[in-house]
């Protein structure tokens, strides 16, 4: 399998703290990959450096084949790469539906005259976007909510828009930032459904998780973090076993 | 059945609308005389600028607190390029333009449109970063800069006319029609200052079409989303830098027309008209009608921009009734009454008095 997001060597520091510490990541095309690690490790730091929230110190990124230098989020989406919040983000002042066709800013065109004066190919687009934006709703079982306010919505539908709104995107890979916290036992199933048919429909994830259960679950490989550094990689049964993460984060009981 | 029904009574509405709008000067000419129809002249005025700063408050969530100055620019730019006042000051202007200078004000507010567009991405791009009441300040500051230059631009060369303002602006010339005088129709005798209110409800109108339209865009979406979440924005791969501009230019060139027409409209700009008591005036239109809902400041602005006039034929004669003389200034009475107004609506109703339905 080609690799569809290969990162090496990525540091960061913040002042005193060495967040970072060459860590390494790779993501093969149409598999699921978790992150893993103790709160702090360093799980959303590298998130939000590969996307390009923070600025990396060093760090090789490749993605798809192509090295991309993560300096503007905007532009890593419109790469291809899509994110959610740990700590959701949700447009809410804007309705369900709005929050999906937001996301599909950056595959669409409509400038400012075509805002203005509407087009016949600026309305086609509108409506493209609007059937689009159904459609991620009804994909991610959200359709009944469409016309709520998303600030509104209940905190496990919070979770799913910020999914679909990143699907409108259109990314390659998708990368979830604790997509289960806060989810009860019947929506994490259900999660875990939504996250395998996004895999099956083409769209590569890269997760991070604390449900032990659900990432040994679906993940094809794992990468543990444990105060910056990459403690172990690889299939969920050999990192289960490996004493370096039984030690700082799965604890004895686990095995 | 239902639908071919509410059609029907949308289109009867919106004839009733029309029909009302043009009755409308010639109602309150006749019960009030022409000063009420100034008074509406303005607060169409009023509308444009309120709506145009909406663009920028209440759709990008950028609080800028120095709006007015575009307004100084459109207004000024009509000054300078139709009046006398550059050739009688400028010997190489005065050969160039040995008539006179007389642009069109159609020339004029697609000039002014550049130029207050650009001195809006002008103060867009050093405060991009800039957020809440920082970026309050700094347009504030802008604002100032803006009217002290007017205020000091009469020497060493004098190209504004300083505090004393510019006189003998040209007025609104369209289609062969003067503005500041009686159209002659035959059957009927229509004054200037109601062919003005239908210039300035038409473009009122434009305006407030344009808006509508942006606000149900892709770009109108992208405003909103930085409004809400600006970093979450950037992660949907909004360019958020450009869509602020955007906003900011958008906004000052509604400003940038606004002006032309009111210098053209007055005859005589100084930099009086443009303080900061007149940006926080259109904000409170904002804030108040309805933060982001264009029916709501469109409100706003007709109440704000009515209400001093109201006062001010009912305080002294009020006064004189109560207490035989006159008490308290009604301009004393005006702050007062915005300020308790502002308070209020902020407390009670924080959406404004005609705030957006929230969906459920």
């Amino acid at each position: 399998m080609t690799l569809l997001l290969d990162v090496t060597d990525v540091s960061k520091r913040f002042g005193g703290v060495q967040a970072l510490e060459n860590v390494g990541l790779q993501v093969p095309h149409g598999s699921i990959v978790g992150l893993i690690g103790p709160n702090g490790a360093g799980k959303t730091t590298f998130f939000n450096v590969i996307t390009g929230l923070y600025p990396a110190d060093a760090g090789i990124f490749l993605f798809d084949g192509a090295a991309y230098s993560p300096e503007s989020v905007a532009n890593v989406t419109k790469a291809g790469l899509a994110r959610t919040f740990q700590n959701i983000r949700l447009f809410g002042e804007m309705t369900v539906l709005e929050n999906v066709m937001v996301g599909c800013h950056c595959r669409s065109n409509a400038g400012l005259l075509g805002a203005i004066f509407r087009f016949p190919s600026t309305k086609k687009e509108e409506r493209a976007i609007r059937e689009k934006s159904r459609l991620l709703l009804a994909y991610v079982g959200l359709s009944e909510y469409a016309d709520m306010q998303a600030r509104n919505l209940s905190y496990g539908h919070q979770r799913r828009l910020e999914i679909a709104r990143a699907l409108a995107t259109e990314p390659k890979l998708l990368a979830l930032d604790e997509p289960a916290a806060g989810m009860n036992a019947t929506e994490k199933l259900e999660l875990r459904e939504l996250l395998l048919r996004i895999r099956e429909d083409g769209t590569t994830i890269l997760l991070i998780e604390h449900d032990v259960s659900l990432v040994m679950g679906i993940c094809d490989s794992l990468t543990v973090l444990d105060y910056g550094k990459v403690i172990a990689t690889g299939k969920p049964a050999d990192v289960r076993t490996h004493p370096e993460v039984i030690r700082a984060y799965l604890g004895q009981g686990a095995v | 059945m239902l639908n071919r029904f509410t059609q029907i009574n949308r289109a009867t509405y919106l004839w009733l609308g029309v029909v009302a709008l043009i009755l409308l000067p010639w109602v309150v000419g006749a019960s009030g005389g022409n000063y009420w129809v100034r008074v509406l002249d303005f607060a169409l005025l009023y509308i444009v600028l309120a709506l145009g700063l909406n663009v920028v408050v209440g759709f990008a969530g950028l609080l800028d607190l120095g709006y007015i100055a575009f307004y100084a620019l459109g207004a000024y730019s009509y000054a300078l390029l139709a009046s006398p006042h550059l050739p009688q000051n400028f010997e190489a202007i005065a050969t160039v333009f040995p008539a006179g200078m007389h642009f069109s004000p159609w020339f004029v507010a697609v000039f002014a449109i550049i130029v207050t567009a650009v001195f809006g991405i002008v103060l867009g791009l050093p405060t991009l970063q800039l957020r809440g009441d920082y970026l309050a300040i700094v347009t504030l500051g802008f604002g100032e800069i803006i009217r002290i230059f007017m205020n000091n631009l009469d020497r060493p060369l004098n190209l504004t006319n300083g505090p004393k303002g510019i006189t003998a602006i040209d007025p609104i010339q369209l289609f062969g029609i003067n503005f500041a005088k009686t159209l002659d129709l035959g059957f009927i005798k229509m004054p200037g200052l109601y062919l003005v209110f239908y210039l300035f409800a038409l473009l009122a109108i434009a305006v407030a079409i344009v808006c509508l339209h942006l606000q149900d865009s892709r770009i109108g979406r992208a405003w909103v989303a930085i409004r809400e979440d600006e970093i979450a924005a950037k992660a949907m791969g909004i360019n958020t830098r450009n869509m602020k501009l955007m906003a900011f230019a958008i906004g000052a060139s509604f400003a940038g027309v606004a002006g032309v027409l009111f210098s053209a409209f007055q005859g005589f700009v100084s930099p009086e008209s443009f303080t900061l008591w007149e940006s926080i005036v259109v904000l409170a239109m904002v804030v108040l009608g309805g933060i982001g809902h264009i029916p709501g400041v469109i409100l706003g602005a007709i109440l704000l921009a009515v209400f001093p006039e109201v006062l001010r034929g009912v305080a002294q004669p009020v006064q004189n009734f109560l207490f035989g003389h006159v008490l308290v200034d009604v301009e004393v009475i005006r702050q007062l009454i915005y300020g308790l107004a502002l308070i209020l609506v902020m407390l009670y109703r924080p959406g404004g008095i005609w705030q957006k339905r929230s969906a459920s």
